[in-house]
């Protein structure tokens, strides 16, 4: 049997984390990171934003907003380094970092989401 | 013309020309492609501030009003309005490749693609507006 390629199942991972992000991420860094901190709006109270964050359904939510986008950023971000600056000769030490670190960032989510008080 | 053809041991080298590094520099659309490919990381960088964010958050309330204290310094506010440019650009060029990459068939027939770039957009509004609900009515 010839071997399979497992680059549909990473292209399908870069795929539907890209439309997580594109869904979700400009809300979320436009009130967390400018409306909040520059007082445009009123930030939530700590009480009032955990108790919406350790809610079942927005761990949910907020892991595949987190796991995802970080599958889309690997295979993305490996592409760019090989077409933007052709490294194409360091292709096992990419694909450790891009993919690797997508892993890990993915666990560290699912533990701190997990571990919520 | 000599009887004997001469014949190289050696395999004769290619001509291809040496493409630059910064070929992307050229030219806009280029430069437009590798700022799409870049918002990669605008990306990962949300995922990261999002991590310390709620690592923060189940670190109790003085932890929390540290890191928000800590989104007021004038670096992580400029890093975020880049990274808000930069995801936003992602967001756009996505939803304008949706109709290519996803073709969507309606009675075997292609639906048109501004039809299912507007669904995309329309969809982004929703899901905007009911997060920022989420969050801003939960006071």
């Amino acid at each position: 049997m010839a071997k399979r390629s497992n680059e549909p199942f990473l292209w399908a991972l870069f795929s539907s984390g890209g439309t997580v992000a594109a869904l979700l991420i400009p809300v979320l860094l436009f009130l967390y990171g400018l409306a909040f901190p520059l007082g445009w709006l009123a930030a939530p109270s700590y009480h009032s934003t955990l108790a919406l964050v350790r809610h079942p359904l927005t761990r949910l939510v907020l892991f595949v907003a987190c796991s995802l986008p970080l599958f889309h950023w690997a295979h993305r971000f490996r592409f760019t380094l090989y077409d933007g600056l052709q490294i194409k000769h360091l292709n096992e030490v990419i694909i450790l970092l891009c993919y690797g670190g997508a892993l890990v960032g993915a666990a560290l989510a699912g533990y701190i989401l997990w571990n919520l008080p | 013309m000599k009887e004997t053809p001469i014949y190289t041991e050696y395999h004769p080298r290619w001509y291809r020309t040496r493409v630059s590094t910064y070929w992307w520099t050229r030219q806009w659309s280029y430069l437009k492609f590798i700022l799409r490919e870049l918002s990669s990381l605008s990306v990962a960088y949300f995922v990261v501030l999002t991590l310390l964010e709620l690592r923060a958050l189940s670190q109790g309330e003085a932890s929390y009003a540290a890191f928000q204290e800590w989104l007021r310094t004038p670096l992580l506010v400029a890093l975020n309005g880049i990274g808000l440019f930069f995801v936003l650009f992602h967001t756009i060029t996505w939803f304008n490749l949706a109709p290519r990459a996803m073709p969507l068939r309606v009675r075997g027939k292609r639906a048109p693609d501004l039809l299912v770039a507007a669904l995309n957009y329309v969809a982004w509004l929703v899901v905007s507006a009911v997060v920022a609900w989420l969050i801003l009515g939960g006071r």
